[in-house]
């Protein structure tokens, strides 16, 4: 699974980055970030959900990708 | 004495704004209909306003007054959150609703830059703040925040009965912010005048209304003279020295942004720590089971800020217009009440009902799109930290009398009196 916030949209909340520290963090404005390139590793897809769930812009995109790295 | 032009130290002009806009009729007394003749600032809606919000959510849903020169108020979530986005419709030039609206010209800076701005020139001044204000930065103050929150409780000594709300919650932003701006922090006396002449001193006549809030930026301008003489690092010397374009500050801009992290960054966070003990106090089995999972508290948190969101905001509609189902005319204010839209149960499950384990929680209380509340991180940080050190020093409290407590009227709610027997 992968992670992407859409810039545009993200607002600065933080509530990404609060829930799921490993896998957000912020820029120099606070913006959120993802980390690793957005990729969930196994066993954190709950913090990610949880992230996603959780953000009051619905910035937050959670991709189901396959092994060949399609979307 | 360094002499910057921009702060002459021997006059004072009138701030243009206050002398040009436009007065209505000031209309106060209790309210017959609040779908028709609603007032944030009759005490019927300081006692209880979500009652008032979920009955027009289901008949009206926004609603209509021809007070302070006439306005609405949306109560759903989908109303609110299409407002906030929407800064091509509506301005935030002024955002606080009452009866002076100031003139169109004063837009998109506004007289509290960058709350009161509209794009464009909002992105570029809420730049210049953000920085400060990320949850790294204001990090940095939580081990003070702590020590001072236990100092306060260090000074309840061996009383049974204390006022939460005046003996704790509100000198805790008081001292952080003005560690931020540099301010002497035993003026917090002065800070809570300010801070309630500016939102709570609506349907004062007009002359008063304006020497209180001249008042007001005669102090700034005596702490930006105090910041010239001295420059230190803080937020204050931060604005004097920041450019914009190629140059810097307008006075005027320096000045707003003060009043702004001033007074915004007080009674917001005072409001919100007094209203989750105020919760907890009512509330034993929550009390209780916080104490005993003091790692469910950030969760909880953003429950307290859900269902007790302090601040509403408001905004000016641009132009004549018909939006969803109301007539609006060019500067009918609009109520943005985030704390009705926090209770709307077609965007959350048990609306009405304070759940300490929700897992999710897309609040409003900071609010939306591009004017969220600047020091949300730091507003989270006070909470967290004033729950924290609350909770571990006094884990067994109520209210002593439900009766005495008093809430603020207005846009920002919170208890003002909250006396607690505490042990």
């Amino acid at each position: 699974m992968k992670l992407q916030i859409d810039p545009a949209v993200c607002q600065g909340h933080g509530r990404c980055y609060d829930l799921a520290p490993d896998l957000f963090g912020d820029d120099d404005e606070g913006y959120g970030q993802v980390l690793n390139d957005g990729i969930v590793p196994p066993g954190k897809e709950p913090q990610a959900r949880r992230a996603v769930a959780n953000c009051p812009e619905h910035a937050i995109t959670l991709l189901e990708v396959t092994e060949a790295g399609e979307s | 004495m360094t002499v910057d032009e921009r702060f002459p130290r021997d006059s004072r002009e009138p701030e243009d704004a206050e002398l040009l806009g436009t007065r209505n009729e000031i209309i106060t007394g209790p309210v017959a209909d609040w779908a028709t003749d609603f007032s944030h600032l009759e005490p019927a809606w300081a006692a209880d306003p979500y009652l008032i919000q979920d009955d027009l959510r289901q008949r009206c849903p926004i609603a209509r007054t021809e007070r302070f020169g006439g306005g609405w108020l949306p109560t759903r979530y989908e109303d609110v959150s299409a407002i906030a986005y929407d800064t091509e419709r509506f301005s935030s030039r002024q955002i606080v609703m009452g009866n002076f609206r100031p003139p169109r010209e004063i837009a998109p800076i506004g007289g509290a830059p960058p709350i009161s701005s509209d794009p464009p020139f909002h992105h570029d001044a809420r730049k210049l703040l953000l920085p400060a204000f990320t949850k790294t930065a204001v990090g940095r103050q939580e081990s003070a925040t702590r020590a001072f929150c236990n100092s306060l409780i260090d000074a309840f000594g061996d009383q049974d009965v204390v006022d939460a709300a005046r003996d704790y919650a509100q000198h805790i932003p008081m001292r952080v912010i003005a560690d931020m701006l540099g301010f002497p922090p035993e003026d917090g006396p002065q800070f809570r005048v300010f801070v309630e002449n500016t939102l709570e001193g609506i349907n004062l006549p007009p002359e008063e209304r304006i020497a209180r809030m001249t008042a007001l930026s005669d102090y700034l301008v005596q702490q930006v003279h105090d910041h010239l003489d001295n420059p230190r690092d803080d937020l204050t010397s931060y604005l004097l020295n920041a450019e914009l374009y190629g140059r810097k500050l307008e006075a005027s801009h320096v000045v707003g942004t003060l009043i702004l992290l001033l007074i915004a960054g007080i009674d917001t966070s005072w409001s919100a720590i007094g209203a989750s003990l105020w919760h907890l106090a009512k509330t034993p089995e929550d009390r209780r089971r916080l104490v005993a999972e003091p790692a469910l508290l950030p969760t909880a948190m953003e429950e307290f800020l859900r269902a007790y969101a302090p601040v509403t905001m408001a905004r000016l509609v641009k132009e004549d217009m018909h939006w969803r189902g109301v007539d609006m005319k060019a500067d009918d204010w609009i109520l943005l009440s985030f704390p009705a839209a926090n209770r709307d149960s077609a965007q959350f499950d048990r609306a009405g009902e304070v759940v300490i384990d929700r897992e999710i929680n897309r609040h409003a209380a900071f609010g939306l799109g591009i004017h969220r509340c600047v020091g949300s991180h730091l507003a989270r940080m006070e909470l967290r930290i004033a729950l924290e050190a609350w909770l571990e020093r006094i884990p067994e409290f109520r209210l002593a009398d439900p009766a005495a407590v008093e809430w603020s009227t207005g846009q920002i709610r919170g208890p003002r009196v909250l006396p607690l027997r505490i042990g």
